[in-house]
């Protein structure tokens, strides 16, 4: 039994016998050509060029059937690399200055690109190479006749293992009987692995010298969600990886049977699960969990990476798409929450001396001091709220003046476009975001000004415990399970529960397996989740006791340490 | 001859689609286009007509890159491609 350790490329699991391919080998020699036979030569080389782009519609046709249009632009660029001048031009001037033949002129080119290529130090640039190659290799068959090997003559079931798989021929394993594929070269982001991930195939990439390793026939496990391969696997790692596979599967079909299950627990309590959202291209997908509402839209995916901030109908355009996909339900709109090292490209001024950045000019506290761009944001979420459920949230909140100061700008905006004949959703709530210690304890006095309480458990972690996640000498610290945490989280839902306001929790600690119960159990409103564990949150919402939990909980709260915390809370499962 | 330096503005980089962009625009003028990097301390130039070209630059958000256009329809050309970087390359 050998196990090689490679990179996860497409998740999933296979079990079966290797199909290992030789590399192609294209021995392209070097021959003299006449100078009369130039034109001749140039001529066959466009000939070839014409033939392969025969061969990308054809691929093309086959990609939007398979994959559908977003997977297709993968032959646009495989059709800009054959009209791109450093083929095109460069091998007629080669054929023509060196009188050599079109196929050598040819890999004199693509050698000479791909020498340049792997030079780049950032993997996702030179990844692109594989494209070339692909666009080279068919262009050199046509150019010596000769039929490029496709995979899918693969007849019985198999593990493919080669050098390197190009993404032409990661299309057509769909069409064979390809269980999973392992190579010895390529990277996460190369577009082998991307089409590997979205046509379900489990594979494992970067294994360096794996395909002089296996031979055909060879038993093989492929585990794609560990990125490791292992060969000649002994008896019991079968038993226990198809055992893995079953489970994997039968979890998946569990999971995906929750869609639409009401969230109740074991002992019928209704749990309100919300979704997190982070753009709109995520719209589809969100809807499809038929979730409770969005429970947080993060709006900062509007404001990075630009030098202004983006004007109002452009943030109107996206909330009124949120609002229309999730109409009639919740959808709670926070205004974006920007870090003071971030300001610099929105065209702000920015501070000096800005050393920590975490606790310094970020949320409210930056759109209070360029209160422009407050009012822009609440101007396009009234705009776009109509008459559905639309609420808006602050970031950072530490002070009630801070919430004062924004429903100020908030009634100008109201006002505004009031006089400009827009109708306003004078309904539209204001709540807060809860992830600073000092709104945790002042929460009453909060309330008096805000709707709602949401908490943002990464960031109010951070601050309670003094951790840096980022910092590697510390980020073990950070613990949701530390009783502080846990005493925090109950005040704040006793406090705003007194006052009959709601809380949700829209932090990670929501999304978490092992916390989610514990938030139901502290009493918490609504859990508004990451969209790649909502499922699975649910799951364990339907499968735990609420009346058992809030005992548990109210231990936990009770001990000194974490450990103590979690062993509560593992009797619980027993 | 005309020069200008800017600043990558997709949030990818000078990837496939932007850099095709790029080749479509420069490729609708005559005018010769010349794109350079600063990439370990040596400049590398590339055609600006040439996907493949730009994207051996590898050029990373923020990144400045300097064009270089020659030719009778420089100016219009130089243009067309400041307003792509501008328009950050219809990202949105």
């Amino acid at each position: 039994m050998i196990v090689i350790k490679g990179v996860a490329a497409s998740p999933g699991i296979a079990i079966g016998k290797a199909y290992t391919v030789e590399p192609e080998e294209i021995v392209v020699s070097r021959v003299e050509i006449p100078p009369e036979s130039v034109r001749q030569e140039v001529k066959r080389f466009k000939g070839a060029i014409d033939a392969t782009f025969r061969d990308l519609d054809q691929t093309e046709a086959k990609v939007l059937k398979m994959l559908g249009k977003e997977h297709a632009k993968l032959i646009d660029t495989h059709r800009l690399i054959l009209s791109d001048p450093l083929i095109t031009k460069d091998v007629s001037r080669r054929i023509a200055e060196e009188r050599v033949n079109a196929e050598f002129a040819l890999s004199e080119a693509l050698e000479r690109i791909n020498r340049a290529f792997e030079k780049i130090q950032d993997e996702f640039f030179r990844e692109r190479r594989h494209d070339l190659f692909d666009v080279g290799k068919r262009l050199l068959s046509h150019l010596m006749k000769q039929e490029k090997k496709t995979l899918s003559g693969i007849r019985a079931p198999a593990i493919l293992v080669a050098r390197n798989l190009l993404p032409s021929d990661t299309l057509n394993l769909r069409e064979s009987d390809v269980l999973g594929f392992v190579t010895d070269l390529g990277g996460k982001t190369s577009h082998t692995a991307i089409l590997a991930q979205s046509m379900k195939i489990p594979a494992v990439v970067g294994l360096s010298d794996a395909s002089h390793r296996i031979k055909t026939g060879d038993e093989l496990i492929l585990d794609g969600d560990q990125g490791l391969i292992i060969i000649h696997p002994s008896p019991e790692a079968v038993t226990k990886y198809q055992k893995a596979r079953i489970d994997a599967l039968k979890e998946e079909e569990a999971l995906d049977a929750l869609r639409g299950a009401p969230a109740l627990t074991a002992d019928g309590h209704k749990v309100k699960m919300m979704v997190n959202l982070d753009g709109i291209d995520e719209l589809k997908t969100v809807a499809a969990l038929k979730p409770d509402g969005i429970g947080l839209f993060r709006t900062e995916y509007l404001f990075l990476n630009r030098t202004s901030a983006p004007a109002e109908d452009e943030q109107t355009k996206a909330y009124l798409a949120a609002a229309r996909a999730f109409d009639g339900l919740p959808l709670v709109i926070r205004t974006a929450d920007i870090g003071g090292d971030r300001t610099a490209h929105l065209g702000l001024e920015t501070s000096k001396n800005e050393q920590n950045p975490f606790l310094g000019l970020r949320g409210i506290r930056l759109f209070l001091r360029h209160s422009e761009l407050l009012k822009t944001q609440f101007r396009a979420i009234l705009r776009a709220a109509g008459s559905g459920k639309v609420k808006i949230m602050l970031p950072m909140v530490t002070t009630l003046r801070e919430i004062q100061s924004a429903r100020r700008v908030f009634q100008q905006a109201v006002q505004e476009l009031s006089a400009e004949g827009t109708p306003v959703n004078k309904k539209v709530e204001l709540g807060i975001m809860v992830e600073i210690p000092a709104a945790a304890l002042t929460l009453d006095a909060l309330l008096e000004e805000a709707d709602f309480v949401s908490v943002g458990t990464n960031d109010l972690i951070q601050y309670l415990l003094a951790v840096d996640r980022v910092n590697e000498d510390v980020a073990h610290l950070y613990d949701p399970f530390h009783p502080a945490v846990l005493r925090v989280l109950r005040e704040i839902v006793e406090t705003a529960h007194k006052r009959g306001k709601t809380v949700t929790v829209c932090g990670e600690m929501a999304s978490d397996p092992k916390a989610a119960g514990l938030l139901v159990g502290l009493g918490v409103d609504a859990l508004s989740v990451s969209s790649r564990m909502f499922l699975r949150i649910k799951q364990i919402i339907r499968r735990m006791s609420l009346e058992r939990t809030r005992e548990a909980v109210q231990q936990a709260a009770a001990q000194a340490d974490s450990d103590a915390v979690r062993r509560v809370l593992a009797a619980l499962d027993s | 001859m005309k020069k200008k330096t800017l600043a990558i503005t997709p949030k990818l980089g000078l990837h496939a689609r932007p850099a095709s962009l790029f080749v479509q625009t420069s490729s609708r003028f005559q005018a010769d286009v010349k794109v350079s990097k600063l990439m370990d301390g040596e400049e590398v130039v590339v055609n600006g007509k040439s996907v493949m070209g730009l994207m051996m630059l590898a050029a990373a958000f923020g990144e400045k890159v300097q064009i270089t256009v020659d030719g009778p329809d420089e100016e219009a050309a130089l243009a067309k491609i400041e307003e792509l970087f501008r328009k950050k390359f219809d990202e949105d």
